[in-house]
């Protein structure tokens, strides 16, 4: 059982190094060190010897110097006898080795007699395995658009792995593209037609769903569990159904290439959700103060403005949000709604852009930074409220 | 007493839900039925544009006679394929000017000019001139002329609104439209982006759900590709998986995993044999799935996070108690735990999936093989500008959600009884 548990510990943890080093390596390819090899074996044979020295040693040594010894080690005989390659490099793998060795230092020989052990060493690993991978498999591609954005066509041309960025350059050739998609593309436009037509949809979607949503949760009346079911079975109806007789009508009504066209679609496919996750909150609030309020002879209207909104400012906020983003990230219907570059949205800029083959890269995307950054902005500084947002109103795709 | 305050209850709340339930009717319930309506018929992008007689007003001044000016209407039809019926034009002149020559179609009162122009067929062109002077022997302002538009009316049929329907676009959907082909991409695309997604999910909300340094950070980071703005994301997938110059293809010619670059986006099948079984893969339809689970997973991790923070701790410690290990603590109390908001994610993203379209879209168009039925949607409608096939192809796509989720109510109903 204990040798089995042993082997199982190494190899598990060997793998886990490798991986661990060949992230590093792929990132330090990325700035443009060429390493042309992941040196798999010679990575498992050292793994393989730390962590059965790791066991051997035990508590003889305490476990930081026991960290920096196996690390330095590691790093002299990889990175200076066999790869040669610059300082930053090697204090990376040592920091990487440091992390190993410490995150195997709580195994020990007696550990591994328990029951279970090699299931709970997969977990730890799997977990530790997971969070690394999905940071990398996420993180990545939005790394690699903002660098892309500061690089020129012809460096990436030239070697398309070298993605550093030479920061000592003036900031006008750094931020070239920016300069180049406001001034030659009018992105500045588009922006302010992105922000219209996103903080339109909400105020006009919280106006028309605060008082509906009032009612299904307050009122009583002939249709409403109707209304309440269908709500959530309208908002599953496919947008790409909705395209082709919104483009008929609209073509025939001349609302195309305009921001009122889209302000009544957006606000129509959001009407749903905010409705739903409206009514869910103001059930919460207790009717007494309601009961009091009619009392008063507060009309309906006095009710909702008095007393309703104030104290649902969490759940408009984040239906404000969450709407927010909706609009801001719509495409097929500013795709299908838009062919006149002067009302353009940010997202259909993009696209328009990417339509012409000659357009350099880093142009796309610098726009698509720009298009993204407040949305990522808006989600990290409101997470809160956005998750409870995402989690109710999530049918949309 | 009692019944008028329930029926002023009642009509606050129509007051309040109709401006709503109007916005949502008109713009979502009324396109599905005019969307029947458009399938049944045959009509192309070019016959929704409603014909307009348009003019455009053109003013020479005449040399050596600055008290007069020559007026140049360019009249036309702005349809190539239908006419417009009793066509009238008007225009409004400054109070100092006759007409000098007046055509027999038009009269001259109050310094207004009005013409009736009859009928104009397709195509219909006219240059139609007439010459002013001033009465008072004053100079003409030619901007001020110019500011001032003429109006023009007529009628014309609206080809929407006709009742010849037609089957023909059904026939063509089902029969000539390699729609077996269509179907079973549609359906790869969408049953594995969905059990894709619903796997990653899973396993990174067992991931988050363990106590580790920097966990609210991890779960911020792995919502960020469901809520970027997708027309980003994919254009920078497009660059990362660019065969020229992409950096994934450039990373494995690096580290020699690869010896040419591979067009993953753009290659329809890729060969691969495993344990000597030679078998073809649809190359471009598995990286779209790819970038399709990669964006969506977040949401089942979402749901399945909230899940499992809701699940009784006092399960798991007295699983330990009874000496469970990981795995069995996994299968036998989390995966039961989580099956109901699984079943709801599997229904919610396969809608979702089925009807997707920015996503390969943007990403590949839909060629090398992943042309899926929305993809089909638009390039009927729009490429092709059939706009009555593009409905027809939505109506089926409507059809077969309708059928998808009978069969899948059904089931879900026969488990719960069993249970």
């Amino acid at each position: 059982m204990r040798t089995k548990n042993t082997i199982l510990f190494s190899l598990i943890s060997t793998f886990f190094l490798i991986f661990l080093i060949s992230i590093w390596k792929i990132l330090a390819t990325l700035q443009g060190l060429s390493i042309n090899s992941f040196n798999i074996e010679i990575i498992f044979i050292f793994g393989l010897l730390i962590s059965l020295a790791h066991l051997g040693i035990g508590d003889k040594i305490k476990s930081i110097y026991k960290s920096i010894i196996f690390s330095a080690i590691f790093v002299f005989c990889d990175g200076y006898l066999i790869q040669k390659l610059p300082i930053w490099y090697n204090v990376g793998v040592f920091l990487i080795l440091y992390f190993f060795t410490n995150k195997i230092s709580k195994y020990t020989f007696i550990g591994l007699k328990e029951e279970h052990s090699t299931q709970v060493i997969l977990f730890d690993f799997l977990t530790l395995f997971g969070i690394l991978f999905f940071s990398f498999v996420i993180l990545f591609p939005f790394y690699m658009m903002l660098v892309t954005s500061f690089k020129t066509q012809i460096a990436l041309l030239v070697n398309p792995l070298d993605f550093s960025i030479n920061f000592g350059q003036d900031i006008k050739d750094l931020f070239k593209s920016y300069f180049v998609i406001f001034k030659s593309y009018k992105f500045g436009k588009y922006i302010v037609i992105s922000t219209i037509v996103s903080v339109g949809t909400v105020i006009i979607t919280l106006l028309f769903a605060i008082p509906a949503a009032y009612a299904v949760a307050r009122l009583n009346f002939f249709g409403k569990t109707f209304l309440s079911t269908s709500i959530l079975i309208i908002y599953m109806f496919p947008a790409i159904v909705l395209v082709i007789p919104l483009y008929t009508i609209f073509s025939q009504l001349g609302l195309r290439n305009s921001i009122e066209g889209l302000l009544i679609v957006y606000t129509a496919t959001t009407l749903p959700v905010a409705i739903y996750m409206l009514q869910g909150y103001f059930k919460s609030i207790p009717k007494e103060l309601e009961e009091a309020a009619i009392l008063d002879k507060l009309s309906w209207f006095g009710i909702i403005t008095k007393i309703i909104i104030p104290l649902s400012i969490p759940a408009i906020s984040s239906v404000a949000l969450y709407v927010f983003m909706i609009a801001w990230n719509e495409f097929l219907f500013s795709l299908m709604f838009l062919d006149n570059p002067n009302s353009f949205t940010l997202s259909r800029a993009i696209q328009y852009l990417s339509g012409d083959a000659e357009t350099p890269r880093q142009y796309l995307m610098a726009g698509s930074v720009v298009v993204t950054l407040p949305v990522l902005f808006i989600f990290v500084y409101f997470e809160k409220y956005l998750v409870s947002g995402l989690t109710a109103g999530s049918v949309k795709g | 007493m009692n019944d008028t305050l329930a029926n002023t209850e009642k009509k606050t709340a129509y007051i309040l839900t109709l401006p709503a339930v109007l916005l949502v009717f008109s713009i979502i319930l009324f396109p599905i039925f005019a969307n029947i309506w458009i399938s049944f018929k045959e009509v192309e992008l070019k016959d929704i544009r409603i014909p307009e007689p348009r003019a455009k007003k053109i003013v020479k001044s005449i040399s050596d006679e600055p008290t007069k000016i020559k007026i140049l209407y360019k009249l036309r039809n702005s349809s190539l394929i239908q006419e417009i019926r009793d066509v009238s034009f008007q225009d409004n002149f400054p109070k100092n000017f006759e007409i000098e020559n007046l055509d027999p179609r038009c009269s001259y009162e109050k310094y207004n000019l009005k013409c009736e122009f009859g009928n104009w067929p397709a195509k219909y062109r006219e240059n139609f001139q007439v010459i002013f002077a001033t009465n008072d022997g004053s100079n003409i302002d030619k901007k001020n002329l110019k500011s001032i538009k003429p109006k023009l009316d007529g009628k014309s049929d609206n080809i929407l609104l006709n009742t010849n329907f037609t089957l023909k676009n059904f026939k063509k959907v089902l029969f000539e439209n390699e729609f077996i082909d269509l179907l079973l991409t549609t359906f790869y695309y969408t049953f594995f982006g969905t059990v894709g997604s619903i796997v990653f999910g899973i396993l990174t909300a067992q991931m988050v759900n363990q106590k580790f340094y920097g966990r609210t950070f991890m779960r911020s980071v792995l919502l960020f590709p469901y809520v970027a703005p997708v027309v980003a994301l994919a254009y920078t997938w497009e660059l990362l998986l660019d065969p020229n110059s992409g950096t994934l293809n450039s990373l494995l010619l690096n580290y020699q995993v690869i010896e040419t670059p591979i067009n993953l986006l753009g290659q329809k099948y890729i060969e691969i044999s495993i344990l000597g079984f030679d078998f073809k893969l649809r190359l471009a339809l598995t990286t779209v799935i790819m970038f399709e689970i990669w964006r969506y997973f977040p949401l089942a991790f979402l749901f399945i996070l909230a899940r499992l923070q809701a699940i009784p701790k006092e399960l798991y410690e007295a699983a330990d108690v009874d000496g469970a290990s990981p795995f069995q603590k996994f299968f036998n109390i989390t995966l039961p735990q989580i099956t109901a908001v699984i079943s709801i994610l599997f229904m919610i993203r396969f809608i979702w999936n089925f009807n997707k379209f920015e996503d390969v879209f943007l990403l590949t168009g839909g060629a090398s093989g992943t042309r899926t039925l929305p993809i089909n949607v638009y390039q009927q409608g729009f490429a092709i500008s059939d706009i009555g096939m593009g409905s027809a192809v939505s109506i089926v796509i409507v059809v077969l959600l309708l059928i998808f989720m009978f069969f899948y109510f059904k089931l879900l109903g026969k488990r719960v009884d069993e249970n």
